[in-house]
């Protein structure tokens, strides 16, 4: 009754839309070309990139902005290969994206045959799963699959690859009787009674206590449960960088970042905590410093849904392992209301002498600073911008001086730290969230490297403004480079296009910022001009980033901004 | 220290690739690997021996159930099982050495598969210590070539012996859902 007689590549598109998709990014090719000739049947829209690592991050931003699952589809060897940064970027950061690659002709694999290569052999390792799919009745319940993977679980990448004569030939396409067939796949993991209870006695007990929450809270959608716990509980919250978002900024108990460049209270309140309760975050080294001086004298409660995470980088007392939000709720129902006035007393103390967040203190050189332009960004946008952030220097910026109010309003690449990423990821978020006021904040150097996707936004009407921080450096290199290579800026000097004139050549309309003055209204006539504006602000050239706990030091061990004193209490 | 782990995959292409590119992308070194049909159509049944301490054994098994084509993994290490290895050995045997090392072979309880006016061939099965001790008197003959199978493992007692089937429990997965317990 349901079944049609349909090909393999008209079955990709039948499934696509049964997911809910409505968008994808891809570039066309000879072995996936079938599948492209079928895409004129289908409601679907196509974003046509100008590289695949392009639409892998679009696919990211997209799964990222809308909670959703972002789709990127290239042809085989070249156009798979490119994919390959992409898919490494959302599987490091548990985003949902099916990828779905061209292969040749199920007869020639293996024969080294034209634009050939062993994409699902070269994802192995940094994708969730992967498929090689040689017949068109295999194509349903792959996409299916795949689409159940990704999504479900600690959420991750996965891709499909399909030789070009599965996408040829015709079979019965039947939608139900295609459904997954799991039978080792176990995403639903939850704790035990007894674990609930030995956690919730160590919450009661514990006098200096600190949450640690992360993208977890974001990918379970636990954020009102996160805030109630935290009330109740009285205890304060740091977050992880992809966790920035998930508690208000402006909330007494918001700490605000952890670990390298986290501000100096949260380091020190963590350092000096009596019980950490690590919620959906994987304590990565950039957020731990040295493991064997981290948190010494805390207990520790993880809850996390990847039992992989546990007991991985530190050793916890208790883990919790099951979605978050689900445990959350299950605790809540047992918490009892604390008071720790003491330790909140600390907190606002230590708040008080902080070196970084005194802005309005930074020498006078004359020139414009980061850190300026992220906070008028920050007081322009009224703090409700969805910011994409690419990485280095300007994503450290922008994690200490954008306050994320919501969750899901700040995309960046956390655990693989890929440049390039900002732009074409800000382009799927628009393109999720039409409505959202998107900004790209990005560095001179992570921009050269994707600027090629302007022609997509601009071919594709996307209005996203883009805030370039150019000090002419790869600047966290640099910084680097000051502090631990006896200032040998080895490699790290960029010699860069006219930025206004190249945006201008792709139909962008485009302004260069070098006074504070200038930053505003620069930032107030983007939102207001229609189409995509770049601003390319030319800041202070050899700034770094404050403050910074060295590779492998001690979270309380931090390089301080020198010769800054220090007074006054958060900027606000 | 040694952990042997029994793991039941879905006999799929590529699923072996999959546990091997796990153990060598987490940095564990395999000690030995077998894999081969169960009792249930299907399912097939891996044996590793992995060495790594007790963290990181816990850490692996996680992992490998992360593997979507895995469908149960054992750590039998701390449990009561029978171990078992296979090899076959030719060594330089004249026809005046022949007897003794007949001998040899009944003391191990291994057998003589293979004759040839020089050599012969010796299959032994046994836990990896005996199998061990007749390379060590064999080498003395001069050992020309051996193979050897990898370590294979079974529970003693327990479900299967009843007669209820490990694979169709793997096929299940039963003991792997649900409440896991994951705490120190």
């Amino acid at each position: 009754m349901s079944k049609e007689r349909k090909t393999g590549a008209e079955i990709i598109w039948k499934c696509l839309e049964r997911e809910g998709v409505k968008h994808v990014f891809g570039y066309p090719g000879g072995a996936i070309l079938p599948a492209y000739d079928a895409l004129q049947h289908s409601s679907i829209h196509h974003v046509l990139v100008r590289h695949e690592q392009g639409a892998t991050h679009m696919a990211d931003g997209y799964a990222r902005a809308s909670g959703g699952v972002g789709v990127a589809i290239a042809t085989s060897g070249p156009g798979a290969t490119n994919m390959v940064t992409g898919i490494a970027t959302a599987m490091m950061d548990s985003s949902p994206i099916v990828c779905i690659t061209g292969q040749v002709g199920s007869k020639l694999i293996g024969s080294d045959a034209f634009q050939e290569t062993d994409i699902t052999g070269i994802t192995l390792p940094i994708t969730k799963h992967n498929y090689l799919v040689t017949r068109a009745d295999e194509v349903a319940r792959t996409i299916r699959e795949a689409f159940y993977i990704a999504k479900s679980g600690r959420p991750g990448p996965v891709l499909i690859d399909v030789t070009k004569d599965a996408q040829q030939s015709s079979c019965e396409f039947d939608w139900e009787a295609a459904a997954p067939q799991l039978p080792g796949y176990r995403p639903d993991l939850s704790p035990k009674p007894d674990e609930y209870e030995q956690a919730m006695e160590l919450i009661h007990q514990a006098k200096r206590p600190v949450i640690l929450a992360g993208h977890g809270i974001l990918v379970s959608g636990a954020g009102g449960e996160l805030l109630q716990f935290a009330e109740r509980a009285q205890v304060p919250v740091a977050l992880t960088l992809l966790g920035l978002g998930a508690f208000p900024a402006s909330h007494q108990l918001n700490l605000g970042m952890m670990g390298m460049h986290g501000e100096a209270w949260v380091n020190t309140m963590i350092q000096e905590a009596d019980l950490l309760i690590a919620l959906g975050m994987r304590f990565d080294d950039r957020v731990t410093g040295n493991l064997k001086t981290y948190a010494r004298h805390a207990k520790k409660i993880h809850v996390e849904i990847d039992p992989a995470e546990i007991n991985k980088n530190v050793r916890v007392d208790v883990a919790l392992v099951g979605d978050l939000r689900a445990v959350l709720q299950e605790l809540l129902d047992e918490l009892e209301p604390c008071q720790h006035r003491e330790w909140l007393d600390y907190l606002r103390k230590l708040k008080g002498d902080s070196a970084v967040r005194d802005i309005q203190n930074l020498p006078d050189s004359g020139h414009l600073y980061a850190a300026h332009v992220i906070n008028d960004l920050w007081r322009t946008t009224e703090g409700k911008a969805l910011v994409v952030t690419d990485v280095g220097q300007h994503q450290m910026w922008e994690a200490q001086y954008y306050h994320h109010e919501t969750p899901r309003s700040l995309i960046t690449s956390g655990g693989l730290g890929t440049m390039g990423f900002a732009l074409p990821a800000a382009i799927g978020a628009k393109v999720a969230r039409p409505d959202a006021d998107v900004w790209v904040v990005v560095g001179d150097g992570g921009f050269q490297m994707t600027m090629a996707e302007l022609a997509t936004m601009v071919q594709e009407k996307v209005k996203v403004n883009i805030a370039i921080i150019n000090n002419g450096y790869l600047g966290m290199v640099r910084q680097w480079q000051e502090f631990f290579y006896d200032r040998n800026y080895e490699s790290t000097p960029l010699l860069n296009p006219d930025f206004v004139k190249l945006a201008e050549a792709f139909g962008i309309r485009s302004t260069a910022v070098k006074q504070r003055s200038e930053v505003v209204p620069a930032i107030e006539a983007a939102r207001q001009h229609q189409g995509p504006v770049l601003i390319d602000f030319q800041v202070e050239q050899e700034d770094s980033v404050y403050p910074m706990v060295a590779a492998g030091a001690d979270l309380h061990q931090m390089i301080r901004r020198p010769g800054v004193l220090v007074e006054t209490a958060a900027d606000e | 220290m040694l952990n042997t782990f029994v793991v039941y995959v879905e006999d799929k292409p590529g699923v072996l690739a999959r546990v091997a590119s796990l153990f060598r992308r987490r940095a564990f070194n395999i000690d030995s690997l077998t894999v081969g049909r169960t009792e249930k159509a299907g399912v097939s049944r891996m044996t590793i021996v992995v060495d790594t301490d007790e963290t990181g054994a816990r850490r692996l098994e996680a992992h490998l159930y992360k593997l979507i084509n895995v469908l149960l993994v054992e750590n039998v290490t701390a449990e009561a099982a029978v171990y078992r290895e296979l090899a076959m050995i030719r060594v330089t045997a004249s026809a005046s050495q022949r007897s003794h090392i007949m001998d040899l072979v009944d003391v191990f309880r291994a057998k003589v598969v293979d004759v040839s006016p020089e050599s012969m061939m010796i299959e032994i099965t046994g836990t990896e210590d005996k199998i061990e001790g007749l390379l060590q008197v064999l080498q003395g003959y001069g050992v020309l070539e051996m193979v050897r199978t990898g370590r294979v493992a079974m529970r003693r007692g327990g479900k299967a012996a009843n007669g209820a089937s490990a694979g169709a429990d793997a096929a299940d997965a039963a003991p792997a859902s649900g409440t896991i317990s994951y705490s120190v």
